[in-house]
């Protein structure tokens, strides 16, 4: 069993959802990037995302945008990912989140190499579908890595099937047609899509975009495998530094155990 | 070269999975695959359906004004010498006043065929944009246009013009706050309203279908243009020569040329201010392969795949990526690709104008520049060749006084 196995293992036997917390790497400074994706552990978060910062985040809002360009001029390296990684995953099971091409660059073999020796456990690909990541993923098998595609409201059962059969640790599923941000409302084709997702795949489900309290959490938390938050995150990061993160992690936590 | 299009039969590039060799493909969210199936379905039905292919025509025909105009630049020819005869297909002369409004046509009955009823598009010179917005009208679509807040100064003639066509222009503010930035804001305005909304790239960049797509509804270009230098000439032409920003007008300039293995097919990019200073726009010639807007391609990128910034006086070509049937043209070896700089393509805009009477767009005049580099480098005399003239000059007519010190 990988760690993210285990994880959610451990969730379904204390009958709650998994919190997965992120953080891109090097905002405001890498310092204390990894400082507060340290603070998520020890509020509560069960699993941390690691950023890489990327100038073109197609799927992101305007919140971890403004974070990952603030990142990338203050010199982060893609390099840097893999010390965040090193520093976290001896506390939490931890993936990168990044878009493709700077791991086409870096080097599909070369960043599972490096991401596995860091303590990784996966990563999500955002904008990479299982069609297209041939490379990917038998530089991910060769490493013992998860890789982790997305599914969506619009995704048809064959192309969430084929997500299933592909993936493994969990499946991220967005929870509405959109980028990342913090919403007032979860969407409610979050539900229906776990509950289609479930159908065609044993893996745990995980609903990310746009939660950001705990009581959001709580309503995830009652029909999905783990709740993703980010830019509720980033905000707290931005806005109140090291502490409020710890603080909303503790909230969010609380939320995952209300299901 | 049996691998390139048999002229008259279906495409043989890209392939069912839309790739180009090892460029173009779908590096996109997942929420979107759904609508690019959807769109890609809609394109292969239309094309076979007399309906759509009537009404595309009417369009072209009677809205746009094709075909239009092979002008033979006598005066301009004379400046290069050797008997060259250099021939403009005179996209400038279309409705709206750039080949931009061949593709906008064909993407807005798509539109309207998918039951649509909003597009949006990203523009950086605005001629994309003004096209898309002016199909809208036509077609009674609701209609927002994402804009580089840069591009909004140096273009603001453009952006009016977008508003009195009664579309929403939103300058984007992230980033470069050109193309580049436009383009993923219309991206994600597409992941969150995808259902409702179709979005109309400008050029034969982004995920399959829209390099095929684009390319199918420029491709009338080179259709014509081949035709009418038979016409004229009694032969082919030596060379075709586009500018290249995304790729657009040269793809479909090119696209009918390609089995015609004698003629050179040539590119022009962006520049700059040389090749040589980094301060320029030119992947093809200067950048390497990865992967930007959904596609595997030619991109400006440094160590770590993040894009770079980009340079030209030219706000339509100041993009850091190209469509990737041009990275795979380009790769095959049967067409060429060069940076033209601000300065040559500024002088080249000012002897077309003095010599012709045609005061071209900013983008267009890399292509003149490059055609004189073309012709003069070559070992023959009476060389014909064609030079797309993609777009007017009206909008540039700012940034040109002010480069030339006229006003």
């Amino acid at each position: 069993m990988t760690r993210l196995d285990q994880l959610f293992a451990r969730c379904r036997a204390e009958n709650r959802a998994a919190l997965i917390g992120y953080l891109p790497v090097g905002f405001p400074s890498y310092d204390d990037s990894v400082a507060a994706m340290l603070a998520m552990v020890e509020g509560g978060v069960d699993a941390v995302e690691v950023g890489v910062p990327y100038t073109d985040p197609g799927m992101d809002g305007p919140v971890i945008q403004v974070a990952v360009d603030a990142a990338l001029r203050a010199g982060t390296r893609v390099a840097q990912v893999f010390d965040a990684v090193r520093a976290v995953s001896q506390q939490a099971p931890t993936v990168v989140m990044g878009y493709w091409n700077p791991v086409e660059k870096y080097g599909p073999a070369r960043f599972a190499k490096d991401l596995k020796a860091a303590g990784g456990s996966g990563a999500i690909t955002p904008d990479l579908i299982p069609e297209e990541a041939g490379p990917w993923l038998d530089a991910a098998r060769d490493e013992d890595l998860d890789p982790v595609f997305l599914v969506a409201p619009s995704s048809t059962d064959a192309r969430i099937s084929v997500v299933g059969r592909t993936n493994r640790g969990f499946v991220y599923a967005a929870s509405t047609m959109g980028v990342t941000g913090t919403r007032d409302t979860v969407s409610n084709r979050a539900e229906e899509l776990v509950a289609r997702t479930r159908k065609l795949t044993a893996l745990p489900v995980c609903v990310g975009l746009g939660v950001s309290n705990g009581q959001q959490a709580a309503e995830v938390a009652a029909y999905a495998d783990g709740v993703i938050v980010g830019s509720a995150f980033v905000r707290a990061l931005q806005d109140g530094g090291v502490d409020a993160v710890r603080v909303l992690s503790q909230d969010l936590a609380a939320g995952v155990r209300r299901r | 070269m049996t691998a390139f299009r048999v002229p008259g039969s279906a495409p043989e590039l890209p392939d069912a999975t839309g790739h180009f060799g090892p460029y173009g493909g779908r590096f996109v969210p997942e929420a979107l695959v759904a609508a690019l199936d959807q769109l890609e379905a809609a394109h292969a039905a239309a094309q076979q359906d007399p309906v759509f292919v009537a009404e595309l025509d009417d369009l072209l025909t009677n809205y746009a004004g094709r075909p239009t105009p092979l002008t033979e630049a006598k005066r301009f020819s004379a400046e290069v010498g050797r008997g060259a005869r250099i021939l403009l297909k005179r996209e400038d002369l279309a409705h709206t006043g750039s080949h931009k409004i061949n593709n906008v046509l064909g993407q807005a009955l798509l539109t309207k065929r998918m039951g649509k009823k909003r597009v949006i598009a990203e523009t950086g010179a605005g001629q994309h944009g003004v096209a898309t917005a002016t199909a809208a009208a036509l077609l009674g679509f609701e209609c927002t246009v994402y804009m580089g807040e840069e591009d909004t100064r140096r273009q603001a003639l453009n952006v009016a013009r977008m508003r009195l066509l009664g579309a929403e222009v939103v300058p984007v503010s992230t980033g470069t706050k050109t193309l580049k930035d436009a383009t993923n804001e219309a991206f994600r305005d597409w992941v969150a309203n995808v259902e409702t909304t179709h979005y109309a790239i400008g050029s034969v960049v982004g995920p399959h279908p829209f390099p095929m797509l684009v390319r199918d509804f420029q491709r009338i270009i080179g259709v014509e243009a081949r035709q009418q230098v038979l016409d004229r000439v009694g032969r082919l032409p030596d060379a075709a020569v586009a500018c290249v920003g995304g790729g657009s007008n040269a793809m479909g300039l090119f696209h009918r040329f390609i089995t015609d293995e004698d003629v050179a097919l040539v590119g022009c990019e962006a520049g700059g201010d040389g090749v040589e200073t980094g301060r320029h726009a030119a992947p093809l010639t200067a950048g390497s392969p990865g992967v930007l807007h959904g596609a595997r391609s030619y991109l400006m990128q440094d160590d770590d795949g993040q894009t770079l910034d980009t340079h030209s006086i030219s706000a339509g070509l100041d993009y850091p990526g190209v469509g990737p049937e041009h990275a795979w043209l380009r790769d095959a070896g049967r067409a060429d690709y060069r940076g033209v700089t601000d300065a040559d393509a500024m002088a080249a805009l000012a002897l077309l104008a003095r010599t012709e009477g045609i005061l071209c767009a900013i983008e267009s005049a890399h292509a003149f520049a490059g055609a004189l580099d073309w012709v003069r480098a070559q070992d023959r005399d009476d060389l014909v060749v064609v030079v797309n003239c993609s777009g007017r000059g009206d909008k540039d007519v700012d940034t040109a006084a002010g480069y030339f010190g006229l006003v």
